[in-house]
């Protein structure tokens, strides 16, 4: 079937911001879509309003909005652009469920459009969890026994009918939001009340639970011809239990006989026929592992986190060929771009063995609850390709950048064996290394199989490594003879962690590999198992016999990509890697990528000349450089785990592009950097440098509390905090020392000022400031955290030109060639600088596309020697456009139990939203409507909890919200102080009291919004805490600063009043 | 203790690895398989008689042998090359290891090659024979690979003696060339009444036991080897609905006249797209043949091309114009790989029903 002519201009909705659950693999399809229609001549309409996002570029959508994606929007974008049809299943369960809701409101009728690839109907089919059941009975399909609640009571009464445990899971949520196992009837009525009211439909399913059963996904495709195929299958190595987002995963499945593999495949096929599915669509199975026993868990009919991982696990383009089906071509007749000669209805053979490790944020979140369970909490993954299992497993575990150079955890060998028979119980984000460790000890693969259910076939190549590690650890650096070294390397032992076994140094180790000629090769990822020759420039090392990549003679520049996405490293450092990669292609050079993030762009094989998909540590990167030979590295785009490379890169004698090695280590060592401040005169906030507990301490009293405490070389604000008393310093340091410091924890005095940031861009001569950066919330919280808005409306000219100023002075004197960013500090009219990156930044995405001015492209021009003045773009600090942004944080609060909801000087967010309109409080009401705050026009109930020193400030901002027709509620002491001061109010009884009217008022959702300011230090104010986490849990906005509370009540204003806001169109300003 | 073993390639390559199943010298044909799960099957069926088989998938053995997953009573190829054969492996129907099975039986192995690099190798240079050894091979091993031939290979995996299996329903004449066992299973699953005959067996004989319909299964080799089956096929056509499968399906060609010819390294794997032309559809079949009808040589009079390969365009279906006779290049039984045309067996089944 050719492709349907009446399709012209389609709107594709994006996935909006980053949370748990849903992360950058929907840019990464978008952006393929975007792609596919353009291609194919189709004018394209965007709608997300992620602006870390390539997909929201000007170059990818003939219409780009950076709007909140709400009903009201689409429509409006749909007015004025008349889009012919709508692609609905590429933007993630919120892409989905926003069409899903067009068509209900009949506004898809109502204006003519076209739903493409899959139906309304087959949508509903696959979503809802009733029809879904009958389906598949209709087909002979298994599924779990199983019923649909709408209440609590039902739930009950069929917990009494087929006993526990139950698995719940909300109809119509992302990443398993709100579900749960339920071994009792408490944990029922906990779970089904949370996934009712979660759902958005308000339908829980229950079902028998299959814990221990192999999880199994299969990537499907089918046509509108009625071909479909099955892209590649999954094998989760965490059995049913944990949500598979949660789960190491390899593809394909490792432990299925053909029979087995067959039965699931026909399955499958049968599955998406059934239900009718028009493009991709993954299926879940939970597979007995003693019988031929299945069960039909979950269908997606949609791209999802998994087919993006299919898609860099076989080289098969889900999202792309899916786009060409829902234009109406056959599977058959779109070509496999791989080959280039065979099509894409064929199924990937694959000849290597690829890992998933999820990446979880508790290494910040070192307090939140870390079980593993039917809701996700990784924030990104990892994905590594080898010949062999281990191999793959141990470059996935390097490239979690999380220290380990071994399957060893040194905190696990001080344990009893006991301790680790207890501890391979729990379902956690280290259970990896304790499964490990449980093996070093000798205890049994049939123990460990039955305490985690984890097949044998896995525990037994587990057994393979961590015997190697104890043989190394007997030998010495002599006697490490050549068939040794090539088992180790062959099963992916880092040098590190020989040479740490042996006691030798890594160097000596690399020496020995050259010596002995164990170098690694490079093999093509080509979808057919070398059957046809494949130009797919997407390669893995691997040990073997051929090397098959051939880099040019010269003219190639390797960058360094930014790795999993985790709090304080997101999207936004992708984006910069795929520009500076374009930037360099349009210069004429050969872009090659390092990266192992299977959700992104950037390792998507067709944007750079060539892939590798391999960790980001010192050994595979040289690996790379050694065989590529290229003329340079650049090491600013791929945030910090690009910064950390560039003391090997360098001393291994390869050329670090842009700003100078030593002049990367001046910026990011204290001591240096304080010293560069001084003779510049740029005054800083004071501070110092501490190891141990004692010398912090010492630091504080001299500065005086508060203090900030923070490690140095880290990114997001990891472990740091705000000390208001000794007992916070002790406990701090020792938190931070819990993994060894390689270099001193900075102290610096802490001050409330304004926090004023800025990106720029410099050539070694000329610099240039695309713009300044105000954010709302005073310092104290992390800049990523806060609400950024551009341009700034409360810094005074003055105050700009110091910006300006201090920005060229440090600029030129860090030698800075290409991206810097600055953060301010602005107190009683005083600047201070309070870090300075020398990369590229968060906010660099957000800048660009606010000012139009291409940032990333700028700087690897001036890197690559051309200059800021012949660019077009001015130089100097530009002057603001008609635009206000505001730049809205969004967390995940509601899948991470136990986190502190309050924010401070660590970062917690996940993603971000943007506001654009043509004044600040219209930009406010879109970034916060965005971000998910549902502003109910002046009408509702606030509840008010404030610390004592924040209590008068609070009084204004209470009246506030009385004037426009709140209705207040306030914990006893904040009332009291309202009712003093005139301002009407309710009290409500703190937790701690019987009769507790918050809890029930949350449950109830009978409040809208919480404005809880806690006081500050760690002093654990439980009434607080808990306010803020049922907040979250029940989807009421919470606010923790004042500011922010400001800035929405600000929002709130906009939405009473007459104007209604308007869409913006990137593409028009 | 490991033991080294080499395998050379006529055109000199040599790759280096150890021995984990018999450690024996063996030459053979040498072929990779690209499927990723169904080594047992690919052990056992009949059409890898005297090949050197591949497998391009790195793991091997993960799930061991058992006792069920077999397409013939034992494994037929002459040696097998893997990269990493698994020593402990895990399934509820294993009975043993990979390399404890290959050694009961016999079968030369060896692991530790790097199958990619070998298979570039096939796939440019065409399948080549190959020596499996465990000496430092020699200039002479080269002059005696290139002297080696496959002889008749169909005569060593027919069935010596007619057999029948008992069934309510249509009575299949199966000629059997070197039958996989899911063929067979294909046609009890739809309470065929099955008379097996042995490859060489005149139509007479056939005709004899007054078949419903005759199949003729898949088999090692040139197809060109079986000049009396052609005969045989000549005569069967005429009278009874016939289904080819694999060699079957070249005999079929053979028989009308067209030719078959070598393909430069064949098809073997569980994810070949095979569009099926008189329905516009696409399905992805199991597939092991070397060797394919030459499209120029069929006489459009007589018969039509109901099936191509969609990445090389080569016939992977006919059907005689005239007749309830039709082959496939593929396999429908699947085994190992995907069912998705299982149909087949049905659509034969109504053509001998009716």
């Amino acid at each position: 079937m050719p492709r349907k002519r009446d399709i012209n201009s389609v709107l594709v909705i994006g996935s909006g911001p980053v949370i748990i659950g849903q992360a950058a693999e929907f840019d990464y399809a978008g952006t393929q879509a975007c792609r596919a229609l353009k291609e194919e001549g189709v004018r394209v309409i965007l709608v997300n309003s992620n602006p870390a996002t390539i997909m929201t570029d000007k170059n990818m959508a003939d219409r780009v909005y950076i709007e909140p994606l709400t009903v009201e929007v689409i429509e409006d974008v749909i007015e004025k652009e008349g889009p012919d049809s709508i692609l609905p299943t590429l933007g993630g369960q919120t892409g989905l469920n926003l069409a899903m809701s067009l068509a209900e409101y009949g506004l898809l009728d109502k204006y003519g459009i076209k739903l493409l690839g899959t139906s309304v109907d087959s949508i509903k089919k696959a979503e809802d969890r009733e029809l879904f059941k009958r389906t598949m009975e209709d087909i002979g399909q298994p599924v779990i026994e199983s019923t649909v609640v709408c209440s609590v009571e039902e739930a009950l009464g069929f917990a009494k009918r087929v006993g526990y445990p139950l698995v719940m899971r909300p109809a119509y949520t992302l990443g398993g939001t709100g579900g749960g196992i339920a071994r009792n009837e408490d944990e029922l009525l906990r779970i089904a009340a949370d996934g009712i009211r979660l759902s958005r439909v308000n339908q829980v399913l229950i079902e028998k639970s299959v814990e221990g059963w192999k999880e199994i996904e299969y990537e499907v495709i089918r046509d509108g011809k009625g071909n479909c195929i099955t892209v590649c299958n999954m094998e989760n190595m965490d059995p049913m239990g944990v949500h598979t987002g949660d789960s190491i995963v390899v593809a394909p499945s490792l432990t299925l006989r053909d029979k087995e593999y067959q039965m699931l495949r026909t399955a499958s096929l049968d599955i998406i026929s059934a239900l009718g599915i028009e493009g991709g669509c993954n299926i879940q199975f939970a597979l007995a592992p003693d019988s031929m026993k299945y069960y039909v868990i979950e269908v997606n009919p949609r791209v999802s986190r998994s087919s993006a991982l299919a898609s860099k696990a076989t080289g098969y383009p889900i999202a792309k060929v899916s786009t060409k089906i829902a234009l109406g071509y056959g599977l058959d007749e779109i070509r496999n771009s791989v080959t280039g000669k065979t099509y894409a209805c064929f199924e990937p053979a694959l000849d290597y063995v690829v890992v998933k490790i999820p990446r979880w944020p508790f290494d910040k979140f070192v307090k939140a609850d870390v079980t593993l369970g039917t809701r996700m909490k990784a924030t990104g993954e990892v994905m590594a390709i080898g010949s062999s299992f281990e191999i793959a497993l141990m470059k996935a575990v390097y490239s979690l950048e999380l220290g380990f150079d071994s399957l060893e955890m040194s905190c696990l060998s001080d344990m009893s064996d006991r301790e680790i028979a207890m501890l391979l119980k729990q379902k956690n984000h280290e259970r990896l290394f304790v499964v490990a460790e449980a093996l070093r000890r000798g205890i049994s693969v049939k123990e460990i199989n039955r305490k985690t259910g984890i097949d044998a076939f896995f525990l037994h190549k587990l057994i393979n490594i961590v015997e190697q590690e104890e043989r190394l650890k007997k030998m010495s650096v002599r006697q490490l003879d050549k068939p040794t070294l090539e088992r180790c390397k062959g099963m992916g032992l880092s040098d590190q962690a020989i040479a740490r076994f042996v006691k030798a140094d890594i160097k000596d180790i690399r020496r020995k590999r050259e010596e002995y000629g164990i170098l690694p090769v490079y093999k093509v990822v080509d979808t057919c198992a070398a059957e046809f020759e494949a130009f797919s420039p997407y390669y893995y090392s691997s040990y073997g016999c051929e090397n098959e990549v051939n880099p040019g003679p010269e003219g190639k520049v390797v960058i360094i990509g930014s790795g999993p996405i985790r709090i304080g490293q997101g999207i936004e450092f992708d984006y910069c890697s795929v520009h500076c990669i374009w930037a360099l292609k349009k210069l004429g050079y050969q872009a090659v990528i390092i990266n192992n993030n299977p959700e992104t762009v950037s390792t998507d094989f067709d944007i750079s000349d060539r892939l590798y998909f391999e960790p980001l540590t010192p050994e595979y990167v040289l690996n790379v450089l050694d065989k590529e030979k290229p003329d340079g590295v650049m090491v600013q785009f791929g945030g910090q785990s690009a910064i950390k490379l560039v003391k090997a890169i360098h001393e291994a004698g390869y050329r670090v592009l842009g700003t100078p090695p030593e002049y990367i280590h001046k910026a990011e060592d204290r001591k240096e950097f304080d010293a560069l401040l001084g003779l510049l005169g740029i005054p800083r906030p004071e501070g110092g440098t501490a190891f141990s507990v004692d010398e912090a301490a010492d630091v504080a009293e001299r500065l005086g509390y508060p203090v900030l405490v923070r490690p140095s070389y880290v990114l997001g604000g990891q472990g740091m905090e705000i000390a208001y008393t000794n007992s916070d310093v002790v406990e701090f340091m020792s938190i931070i020392n819990r993994s060894r410091q390689e270099h001193p924890v900075l102290i610096d005095k802490y001050i409330t000022g304004r926090e004023i940031e800025v990106d720029a861009v410099c050539d070694g001569q000329d610099i240039l400031i695309p713009g300044i950066m105000e954010h709302i919330e005073r310092a104290g919280i992390h800049s990523g955290d806060s609400i950024s808005v551009y341009p700034p409306v409360n810094v005074s000219s003055h105050i700009v030109k110091k910006i300006v100023d201090y920005t060229v002075e440090l600029a030129l004197a860090l030698r800075i060639k290409g991206l810097i960013n600055i953060q301010f500090l602005e107190y009683k009219e005083k600047l201070y600088v309070i870090e300075v990156n020398p990369r590229s930044s968060r906010t660099v995405p957000f800048i660009s596309k606010v000012t139009g001015i291409p940032l990333i492209e700028l700087a690897v021009r001036a890197i690559m020697g051309q200059k800021i003045r012949d660019m077009g773009y001015g130089t100097g600090l530009i002057s603001p456009g008609k635009i206000v942004a505001a730049k809205v944080p969004v967390f995940s609060f509601d899948k991470l139990p136990m986190l502190e909801v309050a924010l401070g000087p660590e970062m917690k967010s996940t993603g971000e939203v943007l506001g654009m309109a043509y004044n600040l409080s219209e930009a406010l009401y879109k970034g916060f409507t965005a971000a998910g705050h549902k502003i109910t026009g002046g009408k509702g109930t606030v509840l008010i909890s404030v610390a004592d020193i924040y209590k008068d400030e609070a009084v204004a901002l209470a009246g506030e919200f009385k004037k426009l027709g709140f209705n207040l509620l306030a914990t006893e002491g904040t009332a009291r102080v309202l009712i003093m001061k005139g301002i009407e109010a309710q009290t409500v009884n703190k937790l701690s009291r019987s009769g507790c009217d918050i809890c029930n008022m949350i449950k109830n959702r009978s409040l809208d919004l919480v404005i809880n300011i806690p006081t500050h230090g760690r002093i654990p104010e439980r009434d607080g805490f808990k306010i803020r986490r049922m907040a979250v849990e029940n989807s009421i906005p919470c606010i923790t600063s004042l500011d922010t509370a400001w800035a929405f009540l600000d929002a709130i204003k906009m939405s009473v009043g007459e104007k209604k806001p308007v869409v913006v169109c990137l593409n028009d300003i | 203790m490991d033991r080294k073993g080499f395998l050379v390639l006529e055109d000199g390559t040599v790759f280096e690895g150890t021995y984990f199943g018999a450690q024996d010298r063996v030459m053979g044909e040498v072929v990779f398989n690209t499927g990723m799960t169904g080594y047992q099957e690919v052990l056992t069926d009949p059409s890898y008689y005297g090949q050197i088989v591949v497998m391009t998938f790195p793991l091997v053995g993960n799930y061991g042998i058992n006792e069920i997953d077999i397409e013939s009573e034992i494994p037929r190829v002459r040696g097998f090359v893997v990269k990493e054969a698994c020593k402990r492996p895990n399934n509820w129907k294993a009975t043993q290891t990979l390399g404890e099975y290959l050694c009961k039986n016999a079968i030369v192995a060896i692991e530790g090659i790097d199958t990619r690099a070998l298979t570039r190798k096939i796939r440019t240079k065409g399948t080549m024979k190959g020596l499996i050894t465990p000496d430092i091979p020699t200039e002479e091993n080269i002059v005696r690979l290139n002297e080696y031939r496959l002889d008749k290979p169909v005569e060593h995996v027919t069935v010596k003696n007619v057999y029948t299996i008992p069934g309510e329903g249509i009575h299949v004449a199966v000629i059997d060339f070197g039958v996989k066992r899911n063929i067979i299973e294909s046609l009890k699953a739809r309470n065929c009444r099955i008379t097996v005959f042995p490859a060489g067996t005149q139509a007479e004989q056939i005709l004899n036991v007054d078949p419903d319909a005759v199949l003729l299964t898949n088999g090692p080799g040139d197809p060109k080897d079986n000049i009396q089956a052609v005969e045989t096929i000549k005569v069967l056509v005429e009278c009874k609905p016939v289904l080819g499968i694999c060699l079957g399906h070249q005999l079929l060609a053979l028989a009308a006249g067209a030719d078959t010819e070598k393909l430069k390294f064949g098809h073997r794997g569980s994810n070949h797209p095979v569009v099926d032309l008189t329905r516009g559809r696409t399905y992805i079949t199991s597939q092991n043949h070397g060797y394919t009808v030459k499209d120029e040589t069929i006489d459009s009079k007589r018969i039509e091309i109901t099936h191509r390969n969609l990445n090389d365009g080569t016939i992977e279906g006919l059907r005689y114009k005239d007749r309830s006779v039709f082959g496939v290049q593929f396999h429908p039984e699947a085994c190992p790989g995907p069912g998705d045309t299982g149909f087949l067996f049905d659509r034969f089944l109504d053509l001998a029903g009716n």
